[in-house]
């Protein structure tokens, strides 16, 4: 059964190895002549304002942590949505509630306005 | 010993039969971009590097591959040179467990579907990485929505694969396929049209593609993430932005335009249909690209979380009732899969 993933880990190797080679390949066919220009931070010409490393929107925060949630969800229906014609009834309002509640968390952060993006 | 020889060897061989082909899929996709577009715009798209221009993309690689790769002073190096690898490597990856046709197969693991659902979700770290370690304000900027647009979107991704586990009850991509079996009228797109509908366009979002481009948008950050990125190391994220996006044509006929399937039930399946169906979803990513205006960053949101997730949830207990009570004819999947599994056992017992 694990034999399956051999092939599997190999392609996984031979993708990196793709890359390292194509990547490696440019430098080496490719010219590299630096200087101070050329190898300053793109910013339409000028000289850099501040550092790139600035503060950025909580909401980025936001939308990551939502993920998470709903991710977690979705990882949760994966192997009851594969047995779905064998299960009992118990287990199929089991994750009915599940997904209820869920379902309130969600109108939640809709109403919160967590979901805006203006 | 030696078995084991054999076996690294084969495999190889498969997995470079697997590549290749992908390498030369994406030279002619991006050359089948500008035509089309091209033509949709009443130009002619190129033409002069061979006949009808189909050299084109190895001139172009040959041009990418003479310039010099930058690395800017203040980025961080290491990052900056692996995350083009980082988003490379699950692009290709991914490919190992795509049924091409019944036979035609490198990997048949079970766990089919969620190995390329990780191996997709993978893409994201590259792109992130890209952005921070260009130190750049505009490769940062065009990182950070990217990231926050590909895991709103992955949601409900992860939401219409549900609909399709729960009726093909399994994971494993042949078997999905399978089935999807008898004809036009059983593929999972019309029982599942809405969560098709989802996948697909969230497909487009994911790959950050037009019109959903606002990580790269041209006229308002130059080009996003990878602003900083130049000869070979922009060549590669170019890579793997179009083999991710023959991978979600590539998903988009597995899941739910029956794999490799003839839309009549049993005439002529094969390979070629797999192409078909693909070459179609690849056609409408160009279509997309030349129709559509760019949607505002608000918007994009507003899309994916308060449209396509209400709908999927939606869908999702619809089809869960059907198949609990096995509404025909769609939603008995009983049948299916006995069906499916008389199926894989005359494919197995061939095999041996």
């Amino acid at each position: 059964m694990l034999a399956n993933y051999f092939p599997v880990l190999l392609f996984i190797a031979i993708g990196i190895v793709m890359g390292v080679v194509l990547l490696t390949a440019g430098r080496v066919i490719g010219p590299s002549r630096p200087n101070k220009e050329k190898n300053s931070p793109y910013e339409c010409g000028f000289e850099a304002f501040e550092d790139a490393r600035m503060k950025f929107d909580v909401r980025y925060y936001l939308v990551a942590i939502l993920f998470i949630i709903f991710d977690l969800e979705i990882t949760f229906l994966v192997p009851w949505a594969v047995v779905l014609d064998t299960i009992s009834p118990a287990a199929y309002i089991a994750m009915a509630l599940f997904l209820f509640i869920l379902v309130i968390g969600f109108i939640y952060e809709w109403k919160k306005g967590a979901l805006e993006w203006e | 010993m030696f078995d084991g020889l054999i076996l690294l060897i084969w495999t190889l061989i498969k997995i470079v039969l697997i590549i290749v082909p992908l390498l030369i899929a994406v030279a002619y996709f991006t050359l089948a971009e500008r035509k089309v577009i091209g033509s949709m715009q009443v130009r002619v798209g190129p033409n002069r590097v061979g006949w009808c221009g189909l050299l084109q993309p190895f001139a172009d690689l040959f041009k990418l591959l003479t310039k010099e790769v930058i690395v800017p002073t203040n980025s961080s190096r290491f990052l900056f040179l692996i995350a083009p690898v980082l988003s490379l490597a699950p692009a290709f990856a991914a490919w190992a467990v795509i049924p091409f046709s019944d036979q035609l197969v490198l990997a048949d693991i079970n766990a089919g579907l969620l190995y390329v659902l990780a191996m997709t979700s993978l893409g994201v770290y590259g792109v992130i990485i890209a952005g921070w370690a260009s130190n750049s304000k505009y490769a940062f900027l065009g990182s950070m929505r990217s990231a926050a647009q590909i895991v709103a979107y992955e949601i409900a991704m992860g939401f219409a694969l549900i609909g399709v586990l729960m009726l093909s009850g399994s994971l494993n991509m042949r078997e999905i396929v399978l089935a999807q079996g008898g004809g036009i009228g059983h593929w999972f797109v019309v029982p599942l049209f809405p969560l098709a509908i989802v996948y697909f366009i969230s497909g487009v979002a994911e790959t950050n593609r037009a019109p959903f481009d606002v990580a790269e948008g041209e006229s308002e950050i130059v080009a996003g993430f990878h602003v900083d990125y130049s000869g070979m190391a922009f060549a590669v994220f170019f890579l793997a932005e179009y083999a991710n996006m023959i991978m979600i044509s590539a998903l988009m006929t597995i899941m739910f335009l029956g794999g490799w399937l003839s839309p009549i039930d049993g005439v002529g399946d094969g390979f070629h249909w797999f192409l078909i169906k693909t070459a179609f979803s690849m056609f409408l990513f160009l279509w997309f690209r030349a129709t559509f205006p760019r949607y505002r960053y608000d918007q994009i949101m507003r899309l994916g979380w308060k449209v396509f997730i209400p709908v999927t949830i939606v869908w999702i207990a619809v089809v869960g009732v059907a198949v609990f009570y096995g509404v025909e004819p769609w939603f008995d999947i009983r049948d299916l899969q006995t069906a499916g599994q008389a199926a894989l056992e005359v494919a197995s017992g061939d095999g041996s």
